[in-house]
């Protein structure tokens, strides 16, 4: 039971009819590509990956606001149906990136938190209020402010005020996506520490979207790179930052800025360009980008390599593709900057 | 670099702000946003302006470049551009020099970029307005600044209109843009915070190398202590308005002195050096409200070290050569060590 994924996506894809423009036709975009991904009891899985790879779309998918166009969601085991929409809200919530515009300015931080048990009619209004009530305290928030409306709180105050309403329904999953980055530096540190405590004290489980790596490496166990609606590399944080395999993710390693003088802005040899979703290159996605493209690269598309470093799609690491492989599997380019 | 606030060899600074004021009228009362604020910017010096939300960097910029909110006001004991006093010259005269000598980038590029205006007539522009040149010089500069700031296809790019082109892409756009005329100061408002963390690298990475080749100044303004600390020659902390401590990159980051520094670096978590899931650094309490007046130390209410002499003002202590701090803790005359 406990070895059961909380919540998994076998072989998920999910595609949008784009159109191109007048008398042009639509297009397809493959915004996610045979995904499969585990969440673990009790982890703080991080989704890394730039705008536009597939991120939001997968976590969309994972709280039911979309359905994917094929392959399955598993809760506990269990495919999910589009029609269980309301059991699964009550064991997986979202946190927004922005704490400004997800919550309803014309209600009071009490209705907005209240929200959720009354959609789900969970008990009488003096439970409802007493569950509230507790929840703003799990969060730091005084009570007062149970009247307020989001527009006299401040940024934090209102994350908190959001953090709230995801927690109110004692969910097992939260997917916070983005859940600092709206927010000052200062404010932040609280925010990250706060679903820390909330993670250990109730025992969530997190999926952390983030282009923030410092703080996926703060509070993570495990990360998940994404490009291009493909998961590209998985591993446990601390071996990720450590020895990056796929050299997409060293780039956005490399790519973090550190408070640390003196040592520069790296080029991180990326080339601008950002390939178009509706017209994906061939082979592996990210060859026209990666410092240490093979022949082979623009070609075929990598197979996905299990081992116990985790998980990698990259012709540099995994099963040697057959016939190919006699020629010449060039040494790897390039080690480090 | 001397690393000091101000330029060796008794050059005149390039750019000197000297007890800078903005204030903006209000119901309630005069909001001091900007409470007199002094600096210096050499020749190919880079300074950035780094603190949180509110604390009056953007109104700098702008109050710089003349470019404030009607309703603002505007006073300055000194304001002067290469020996040229600023305060009160005439909108033609400061027109003249904006965009030419001194050139600004802001944020967003998606609202700084008029979306009726295709990309090279927005770029041409600059060229046209200050120099005496014609429209095919002014396309060559165009197209060999866009392939300087890597943009490919740089001559078809000139008949696209913003809305084609993605957030790195019209963010490289307004460097080009701002290098048209040569200036000799760049303002750049939080230049990368809408990009990805791959695309901000390498915009900065361009951005100093340009400045290098060129020999521009920058003033950077930013929230991001990653990228101060990788990016600036010196550091000025600001915080309701003022400047709390000042001095090179790796004195602020290698030994902060103002408490309120300290606490910014300790929100960070740093890969490597902060040990994960550990609870983060923060600081309790609010910035103070800046409408009427303040006579004492403006981070008193959030600081553990408040004392009976931080309810008076506290005057900029100077250090070292280019080393100030705002706090009675570092009033060399007196205070524990």
């Amino acid at each position: 039971m406990s070895d059961t994924p909380v919540l998994a996506l076998r072989d998920v894809s999910r595609t949008f009819r784009i159109s191109r423009g007048l008398m042009r036709g639509k297009a397809t975009l493959r915004a996610v590509d045979s995904v499969s991904l585990q969440l673990r009891r009790g982890e703080v899985l991080a989704l890394v990956g730039e705008s536009g790879c597939g991120k939001t779309t997968l976590s969309r998918i994972l709280l039911g606001l979309l359905p994917p166009s094929s392959g399955e969601v598993l809760i506990d085991g269990q495919p999910m149906k589009p029609a269980d929409r309301k059991a699964r809200a009550r064991r997986i919530q979202p946190v927004f990136q922005d704490p400004y515009s997800s919550l309803n300015p014309r209600k009071t931080v009490a209705q907005i938190v209240a929200a959720p048990l009354q959609v789900h009619q969970v008990g009488d209004p003096a439970g409802r209020a007493r569950v509230v009530a507790e929840t703003l305290d799990l969060v730091g928030l005084p009570r007062r402010v149970a009247d307020s409306y989001p527009g006299q709180m401040s940024g934090g105050q209102r994350q908190r005020v959001a953090i709230a309403r995801a927690l109110v329904m004692r969910p097992e999953v939260m997917i916070c996506d983005e859940p600092t980055s709206a927010l000052d530096v200062s404010v932040q540190s609280q925010i990250l520490n706060l679903l820390l405590d909330l993670q250990k004290e109730l025992g969530l489980t997190y999926l952390l979207i983030s282009h923030n790596l410092a703080v996926v490496e703060h509070i993570a166990n495990r990360v998940a790179v994404m490009y291009l609606g493909r998961i590209v590399e998985v591993a446990p944080t601390a071996r990720l930052f450590a020895e990056a395999r796929h050299p997409y993710t060293r780039a956005l390693l490399e790519s973090v800025l550190t408070p640390e003088p003196g040592l520069g802005v790296p080029d991180t040899h990326l080339g601008v360009a950002y390939p178009n979703p509706i017209d994906p290159p061939s082979g592996c996605a990210f060859h026209p980008r990666c410092p240490s493209v093979l022949p082979i690269c623009s070609q075929v598309r990598p197979q996905t390599l299990r081992d116990a470093l985790g998980r990698i799609e990259c012709h540099l690491h995994g099963p040697a593709p057959t016939g190919a492989a006699s020629a010449a599997p060039q040494e790897q380019p390039q080690e480090h900057s | 670099m001397s690393g000091g606030m101000s330029p060796g060899m008794g050059e005149t600074p390039l750019l000197a702000v000297e007890d800078l004021r903005v204030d903006l009228p209000l119901e309630q009362g005069t909001l001091h946003a900007v409470r007199g604020l002094s600096f210096e910017v050499g020749r190919g010096e880079t300074l950035c302006l780094v603190g949180e939300s509110g604390c009056g960097k953007s109104l700098t910029s702008l109050a710089v470049m003349g470019l404030l909110p009607r309703r603002a006001k505007r006073s300055a004991r000194r304001l002067s551009f290469d020996g040229q006093e600023l305060l009160g010259l005439s909108e033609r005269r400061m027109a003249a020099l904006r965009g030419n000598r001194l050139a600004m980038i802001f944020q967003e590029p998606m609202t700084s970029l008029n979306p009726a205006y295709s990309i090279g007539d927005q770029l041409e522009e600059a060229l046209l307005c200050h120099r005496r040149v014609g429209r095919r010089q002014a396309r060559e500069r165009a197209v060999h600044l866009l392939e300087r700031v890597g943009i490919t296809a740089a001559g078809r790019r000139l008949g696209q209109y913003p809305h084609q082109l993605s957030g790195g892409l019209r963010q490289r756009i307004m460097i080009a843009m701002a290098l048209m005329c040569g200036p000799e100061l760049i303002i750049a408002d939080e230049p990368t915070t809408a990009l990805d963390v791959t695309i901000q690298a390498q915009i900065l990475h361009l951005l100093l190398e340009l400045k290098r080749e060129m020999g521009l100044a920058l003033v950077l303004i930013t929230h991001d202590l990653g990228v101060v600390a990788r990016v600036a020659d010196k550091v000025a902390v600001m915080y309701a308005g003022e400047i709390v401590e000042s001095g090179s990159a790796v004195e602020i980051f290698g030994n902060p002195r103002h408490p309120y520094t300290r606490g910014l670096l300790s929100c960070v978590p740093v890969p490597g050096r902060t040990r994960p899931g550990e609870p983060l650094g923060s600081i309790p309490g609010i910035v103070p409200s800046l409408v009427g007046s303040l006579e004492e130390c403006g981070f008193r209410e959030r600081c553990a070290l408040a004392q009976a002499a931080c309810r008076r003002p506290v005057p900029l202590h100077r250090l070292e050569a280019g080393r100030a701090v705002r706090c009675v803790l570092a009033d060399p005359a007196g205070a524990p060590a």
